[in-house]
């Protein structure tokens, strides 16, 4: 799960890692005019959505005066963001953050990662901070300075000290920056996580350490034993995403025009990758999991009509321990329950396939079989264009 | 010969009492496992399938002499279920649960790391896997057991169904299979893929290996490199989520493009430089494996 800037700093605040004065998350629908602007500014306003690159893209401001602030806010609420990371997608900006702006002398980049060789949590860092961890691991390797983190004990006083002189933090911040730096891998440990990101984190004109960004990433797997990430909303998936998750359908959309049921997530990658290279493109990632019966399939024909961009339905299914002659009488239940009006295009392997076939070929149903995945992918782009 | 498992493995289940652990069990027995085991805490004592179903793996260990794991445990005991077979003696640990959490399993490895040095090593397969079958002796997992033949492609992989897809095509081409093993799609697991060819590399059995990755994490890429420095035996491969939009999880919570890493590309590339033939088309992989074989199995008849 991908938490928000402003979530992610209230996590931040409750590990006591600083963070600049917030006056308030306005959501669309709100009035701009509610938030209390004391002091003097100036003020940040914030977009708040699952990417990076807002700056670049019109998402974050510096007012100097209120009134530039409520007119920022305003404008800023409904606005559609397309970053280098959106992909071409464009996101809806329906929530926006605004803080005391901070003035950073210095910007330092600080995460903590899952190193998967390593199996252990792993402290990134970097005395360049700002730019994007990608793009100086790329051009500059030798600024990154890794630290193992414990899974238990975390990250112990010496190793944040280590942290602290590699990344040449001032005397007067160096205290503050070792209890963040554990604090951060605290953070990581109690939350689950598969990333906590701060960048930058700034030492500001005043001397001051500020986390100016948060970025948090959590394992959906661990969600069971973490009630109030669970309550929170999920800003990623799109409704049609939301609704398959609900029941148990792993869906993720995208921007082609076959829609595609496959059991299993790594044959349902194949597909999409077939697919392609037969000429066209998935309009979904979906797998209806290992027991594909007739309540899945038909949930899963709903959820991949649901999208208007389908012209073309493609069903690949491996029946292993699911008979494929069962899962034939499933697509012709499912098909009728579901009312598809576009193509489909049937591949079935596996146990009972010559039953199978021969169900979907005297259901009646205005429907494609296929012998292979090629086979079935092509017909499908045929179909699809 | 085979790896891993064979007609002599003695198989504990744990959760063979579940729906999902009494379901496969089933389906193992059928195809010949020798299952010794149950392992349900509160069920010690009573039997299912006639088989003595015991409280602890200590205790199933010390009356049957298992000496395999086969784990059917829901994800939030699953790594517990792990350990309980580690510290119990168990070598063999295979896991099918989906859904750990992943610093659940890491806290795992660091524990596994810790018997290996004392000289209590022990082997884990998964989690989040189909499991390991040698075809004719013995399955340990959830893949059909039907759709394998005895013979000598080994087969690793990430994922479940594009393995029993690979599976049926070199089935269907005639080529029969030493041992199939799933490492499984999650980020932090067991045997990764350099594990597995090793073991297949040594083994007499094995005369080709099939490599079954996914985009996310450098597993293959780490094969590549080991294939270039140590495999003599042809190794063929295909790597699922070329078209994969980036920073979403596929489905496996291993199954991610971040950044510049794990992408399609590096690891086709990485694959092919250390002469590896990759297969781009997946229903092409039965046809290439019989066509890389053929010259191979004239070549040795003339010799």
């Amino acid at each position: 799960m991908k938490l928000l800037e402003y979530e992610g700093k209230d996590i931040f605040a409750a590990y006591k890692i600083p963070i600049q004065r917030r006056y308030g998350v306005i959501r669309i629908g709100d009035s701009a005019e509610n938030v209390k602007l004391d002091g003097n500014g100036p003020w940040v306003v914030k977009a708040q959505v699952l990417t990076g690159g807002r700056g670049k893209a019109g998402g974050v401001k510096i007012a100097r005066t209120k009134e530039e602030a409520h007119t920022y806010i305003k404008n800023m609420l409904g606005m559609k963001i397309v970053t280098h990371q959106t992909h071409g997608a464009a996101l809806t900006v329906e929530e926006v953050l605004v803080e005391a702006a901070c003035a950073p002398e210095r910007e330092i980049y600080i995460s903590v990662v899952l190193d998967r060789k390593e199996a252990a949590p792993m402290i990134i860092a970097s005395a360049e901070g700002g730019m994007s961890i990608e793009e100086l691991a790329r051009t500059r390797p030798e600024c990154i300075i890794r630290m193992p983190v414990d899974l238990d004990a975390g990250l112990p006083d010496f190793q944040a000290r280590e942290l602290a002189f590699a990344l040449k933090i001032p005397k007067k911040n160096f205290c503050d920056f070792t209890a963040l730096a554990k604090a951060l891998a605290r953070v990581f440990l109690d939350y689950d996580a598969s990333l906590v990101e701060i960048n930058p984190l700034a030492i500001t004109s005043d001397g001051e350490l500020v986390a100016v960004d948060a970025k948090i990433v959590t394992d959906d797997n661990a969600l069971f034993r973490h009630k109030d990430l669970e309550a929170k909303p999920d800003h990623e998936s799109s409704e049609i995403e939301k609704e398959a998750k609900a029941v148990g359908i792993n869906y993720i959309g995208l921007d082609g025009s076959i829609g595609c049921m496959v059991n299993g997530a790594g044959l349902a990658m194949a597909t999409l990758d077939t697919v392609r290279l037969a000429g066209g493109s998935a309009a979904n990632f979906l797998d209806v999991g290992g027991g594909a019966n007739v309540e899945q399939i038909t949930k899963a024909f709903q959820i991949i009509l649901k999208d208007a961009k389908v012209k073309a339905v493609l069903v690949n299914i491996f029946g292993g321990i699911m008979k494929c002659d069962n899962i034939a009488n499933g697509i012709v239940e499912a098909t009728k329950k579901a009312r598809l009006q576009v193509p489909l295009i049937v591949r079935l392997e596996g146990t009972n396939v010559k039953e199978g076939k021969a169900i979907l070929k005297d259901s009646g149903l205005k429907l494609e079989q296929a012998d292979s995945l090629w086979e079935a992918a092509q017909k499908a782009v045929k179909a699809a264009n | 010969m085979s790896i891993l498992l064979n007609k002599d493995s003695k198989i504990l289940v744990h959760g063979m009492t579940g729906a999902q652990g009494s379901f496969h069990s089933r389906l193992c027995l059928e195809y010949g496992c020798n299952i010794v085991a149950g392992m349900t805490p509160g069920k010690g004592g009573t039997r299912h399938f006639d088989i003595p179903v015991f409280n602890t793996v200590k205790e199933a260990v010390r009356e049957t002499g298992a000496d395999t794991s086969l784990i059917f445990v829901p994800p939030p005991f699953a790594a517990d279920s792990i350990l309980e077979a580690a510290e119990a003696g168990i070598k063999l640990i295979i896991c099918i649960t989906e859904g750990i959490p992943v610093l659940d399993m890491a806290r795992v490895k660091k524990r596994l790391r810790f018997l290996e040095l004392e000289g209590r090593g022990v082997t884990l397969v998964g989690p989040n896997c189909p499991g390991v079958i040698t075809p004719g002796e013995c399955k340990a997992g959830i893949m059909p057991g039907y759709i394998h033949k005895k013979g000598h492609v080994g087969i690793v992989s990430r994922s479940g169904t594009l393995t029993y897809e690979a599976v049926w095509q070199l089935t269907s081409q005639g080529l029969g299979q030493s041992t199939v093993v799933g490492i499984g799609g999650d980020p932090v697991q067991g045997m990764n893929f350099v594990d597995v060819l090793k073991m297949f590399e040594a083994d007499q059995d094995t005369s080709a290996v099939v490599m079954i990755g996914e985009i996310g994490g450098s597993a293959e890429e780490d094969a590549a490199r080991f294939i270039k420095a140590r495999m003599t035996k042809p190794v063929f491969s295909f790597i699922a989520g070329r078209t994969a939009p980036p920073g979403r999880r596929m489905g496996h919570a291993g199954a991610i493009v971040e950044g510049a890493s794990g992408t399609h590309a590096s690891k086709v590339e990485a694959l092919e430089n250390a002469g590896v033939t990759v297969v781009e088309n997946l229903s092409l992989m039965g046809e290439t494996v019989a066509a890389g074989l053929k010259p191979k199995a004239k070549a040795g008849k003339k010799s």
